[in-house]
């Protein structure tokens, strides 16, 4: 999922505080599950935002709506009647949904609510880490599906670096060499012969290096 | 005992305080609650195992917002006790009572009576 993160109180205030009508705007799905822009996020949010508005004696409406995804034409279509209405949107959804929403309701400012942070997936309540860097072309075939790109801090693809020690990466203890959890995988799966082998020059053209990426499938367009 | 309480405090009876959420705080707080304490047994005697441990983050959590909207974030407090403990029960709520009455009314209640007032 895509992992975001809160931004505090204050600085959407900073963003919002001449605005008199808002609408709080979340998204049900990665930040929802991440907790950082769900419904009930929404409500916090926009809870805090009206105690700071009537704190300040000012007159402010902040309504709450979540959609299923900001990320879809079909779903930010649900408040094209209600959008015209508001002078400023406060998007929760990840990078991507406040930009579709802005890019839909081009009149309106959409200010985002969270820091989008990375892909990657829920470790325990409260513990989210990184696992994919979005670098176009997939080898975790090669890798006994750990990811060197995302989870090695020089993303090699020939490790480990002479920095690996005990099986932690040199930038900090904390952080697990990726490439020596590679190594215990593919023993796991007697694979070794593929750690053998010497990885090829990586094709980065299709990373973020080359500009904004798209994805155009013939099959399924209508 | 027939101990005796401040008659300001209002319970709202919940299984565990695991179950007060910061939206429960929060709304609470924006209608008008003066103050709101959440009165949780002994930390590491929770019957659910960590209910009290996580209303008191979320105590934590809804101090800083309040603190972020202006508000002061006393207002809202985490309390422990055994639930056999009647005169702690008190203790807590006269101290609660007290700082609440120092804080005097919640702001957005007291604005929001002032512009009733202006608009009559």
């Amino acid at each position: 999922m895509i992992v975001a993160d809160k931004k505090p109180v204050e600085e959407i205030i900073e963003y919002v505080k001449d605005s008199s009508k808002i609408l709080v705007l979340g998204c049900n799905e990665c930040v929802t599950v991440c907790e950082a822009g769900g419904k009930k996020e929404v409500g916090v949010l926009a809870s805090a935002l009206r105690m700071y508005f009537a704190n300040q004696g000012k007159d402010a409406t902040v309504d709450e709506r979540t959609l299923e995804r900001q990320c879809d034409h079909e779903y930010l279509e649900e408040i094209r009647d209600i959008a015209d209405q508001y002078e400023a949107i406060v998007s929760i959804a990840c990078g991507v949904g406040i930009q579709f929403t802005a890019e839909k309701y081009h009149s309106i400012p959409v200010y985002p609510g969270v820091n989008t942070r990375f892909l990657g997936v829920t470790e325990q309540r409260g513990l989210w880490t990184e696992r994919c860097q979005a670098c176009g072309t997939c080898i975790l075939a090669y890798t006994g599906g750990i990811c060197p790109v995302s989870r090695c801090a020089k993303r090699i693809l020939n490790g480990p670096c002479g920095g690996s020690t005990k099986g932690s990466c040199e930038i900090n203890k904390e952080v697990p060499c990726a490439w020596q959890l590679i190594i215990d995988r593919l023993k796991a799966i007697d694979r070794l012969d593929l750690y053998e082998k010497l990885f090829p020059i990586k094709d980065w053209s299709t990373d973020r290096a080359g500009g904004p990426r798209k994805v155009e499938r013939e099959d399924v367009k209508i | 005992m027939r101990l005796t309480y401040p008659t300001s405090v209002k319970i709202v009876r919940v299984p565990c305080t695991g179950k007060v959420d910061v939206q429960h705080m929060l709304r609470a707080m924006e209608k008008g609650a003066d103050g709101i304490y959440i009165v949780g047994c002994k930390e590491g005697e929770c019957h659910y195992k960590y209910g009290n441990l996580r209303a008191r983050r979320r105590v934590e959590q809804v101090q800083k917002i309040l603190n972020a909207v202006g508000m002061q974030s006393e207002r809202v407090q985490m309390y422990n006790l055994s639930s056999s403990d009647a005169p702690l029960f008190v203790k807590y709520a006269e101290e609660m009572n007290d700082r609440i009455k120092k804080l005097g009314p919640n702001p957005i209640k007291a604005r929001a009576k002032s512009k009733d007032q202006q608009a009559a």
